[in-house]
């Protein structure tokens, strides 16, 4: 079953001067084909201004394509008609807490999303219970958003994206403006989702650590995608991840360097277990 | 032209009910031409404390001597204090306000009293210290991508010419390549200038690499002050505060800890790297 799928997607904006008028085109994604299957992990990686973030942007309809198509759970996107459809079935997650949350007590914000999707009361209720729970945040249901941290701010945002029960959560860079246990927290909670709910998760991310368990990662570069695979291959081709301004994972990074110093060890290495157990085969 | 801060408390909202403790008797002393980093979980005091470095916030209670005045002094001249601490707040691109990326750097130096020549001068100076290059200049500054917007906002507080430079989180939402560009210009910055550079940050990898010097702060404290090393050699008590040490330093004590003969100090796949080999040569 598919989740989200486009083929040919292109997305142009007109340029335009300080005085309003078009002055060119900018083609911020160029033919892109994806294919995400329901309840897969998957990463999407490319420096600043690479274009994934238009290209999330088209899985819940806040653009829609210029060019080509994307379908979300088999919805053609630029079908007015589907547009709350397409909402429903995709949610998203934005990078800073604070212009997220709403509500002035945790729970009413996490009941907004339900609410507005003409949930009934009770069933609101419901929902707002479980995924105060399913982020581990239902012991704050009763508190302010805003004496909240980075990490817990976004759990919450996260919550109210549940709420809507949607079959996807697209999440872009839901970590970048948090600590280091904010972010672990972060993406803990996403892959507890995606287990426990069977949630088809898509994160965008500058933190290479949090893709190593996604199922498939894209790497886009100007508009395209220029690399697709699994983590593993394609964390082992580190010149060419660096020659599109991204890097690699501290251990990766390491166990490249020793290899390059004549260790044998295998390419990709993903995790300290795996370069421990490398290194200590070949003592 | 050391800062000195002794027994420093500052008190947010005294008296009401939202009255919070922020920092708590902090004393350090940071001198001229060291590159520390400052580490800490979201609200452990990371932020007021700089804001206190040049006069932003003002201590409840405690002194805080710049060049040996103390600040605090009646009549210290404030002005001149900020001239010297330069202050670059996170995700400084969103002050970003002139017309064009020149005179958006040259906003600082006008305000201190510069000529037009002067300020000028100064701007294209800063401008090269940050790596913009010429043909930006007169480009709106909106029209720039994510690094180059924040290395012009950067510029801006350069241009100055600060003694002390303290930036909070300057690579937050940085792709790789971006987070680099930055932190090797102010390594740059630093080596060739004698500037002394206060560096905030979540990554810890980061700090790792550049700084010779942390501070760890946590719920309002001082609760660490030393050399990288010595430091995260501390992880444990680290990760309760909601921190952590860089990856490679967790890869030194997982293979020492499967009897491989290596110290487990590296903070750097750098030093990892050469530590690993080491113990295979030996």
């Amino acid at each position: 079953m598919k989740m989200v799928r486009s083929e040919k997607l292109i997305y142009e904006y007109e340029k335009r001067d300080e005085e309003g008028n078009v002055i060119g085109m900018n083609r911020a994604v160029d033919g892109v084909d994806i294919d995400i299957a329901q309840g897969d992990f998957v990463a999407i990686l490319g420096h600043n201004g690479s274009g994934k973030s238009t290209l999330a942007k088209h899985m819940n309809a806040i653009l829609v394509p210029t060019g080509g198509t994307m379908w979300v759970d088999g919805r053609d996107t630029k079908d007015p008609m589907e547009l709350w459809n397409v909402r429903q079935s995709a949610g998203m997650v934005f990078q800073n807490p604070d212009n997220q949350i709403i509500g002035t007590v945790v729970e009413e914000d996490v009941g907004f999303g339900p609410e507005n999707l003409g949930v009934p009361t009770d069933e609101i209720w419901k929902r707002v219970e479980d995924s105060l729970k399913a982020v581990g945040m239902l012991e704050y249901r009763n508190n302010s958003p805003n004496k909240l941290s980075g990490g817990q701010k976004q759990r919450v945002a996260i919550a109210g994206v549940i709420a809507m029960e949607p079959k996807c959560i697209v999440l872009d860079e839901p970590t970048a403006m948090l600590d280091p246990n904010g972010r672990k927290e972060v993406i803990r909670t996403v892959q507890e989702l995606r287990r426990k709910k069977k949630v088809t998760v898509i994160l965008i991310t500058h933190y290479m650590e949090e893709v190593i368990d996604a199922d498939q990662a894209y790497v886009m570069d100007s508009g395209h995608v220029v690399m697709h695979g699994t983590p593993r291959e394609i964390f082992s081709r580190v010149d060419e991840l660096k020659k599109y301004r991204l890097d690699v994972p501290q251990v990766t990074m390491l166990a490249e360097t020793l290899r390059k110093k004549g260790l044998k060890i295998p390419s990709g290495i993903l995790r300290t277990e795996e370069l421990v157990e490398a290194l200590c085969q070949s003592n | 032209m050391s800062i000195k801060l002794e027994h420093i408390n500052y008190v947010y909202s005294p008296g009401t009910a939202y009255e919070k403790q922020a920092l708590k008797e902090i004393s350090l002393e940071i001198q001229q031409g060291e590159f520390v980093g400052i580490i800490g979980h979201t609200g452990s005091g990371k932020s007021t404390l700089i804001q206190h470095f040049n006069g932003l916030i003002k201590a409840t209670s405690g002194a805080l001597y710049y060049d040996g005045k103390n600040i605090y002094d009646e009549g210290y001249n404030m002005k001149e204090l900020r001239n010297q601490v330069g202050l670059v707040f996170q995700y400084p691109e969103h002050q970003l306000f002139e017309v064009d990326v020149l005179s958006d750097v040259c906003f600082g130096p006008k305000n201190q009293g510069l000529s037009k020549e002067e300020c000028e001068e100064r701007a294209k100076e800063a401008l090269g210290l940050v790596g913009l290059p010429e043909k930006y200049y007169h480009q709106s500054p909106f029209e720039l991508s994510g690094g180059q917007k924040r290395r012009a906002a950067i510029a801006g507080v350069l241009a100055m010419r600060p003694g002390v430079l303290v930036l909070d989180e300057p690579t937050a939402g940085l792709d790789p390549k971006g987070r680099d560009d930055i932190l090797d210009q102010i390594e740059y910055l630093h080596k060739n200038t004698n500037m002394t550079v206060i560096l905030v940050s979540h990554s810890m990898e980061d700090i790792a690499r550049y700084v010779s010097r942390i501070i760890v702060m946590n719920q309002g404290e001082k609760m660490f002050d030393g050399k990288p090393k010595e430091v995260f050699a501390h992880y444990r008590e680290l990760e309760e505060v909601g921190l952590a040490a860089p990856q490679v330093t967790y890869i030194m004590h997982a293979l020492k800890a499967k009897g491989m003969d290596v110290l487990t100090d590296a903070t750097t796949v750098e030093e990892a790297a050469e530590e690993i080999m080491r113990s295979f040569h030996d």
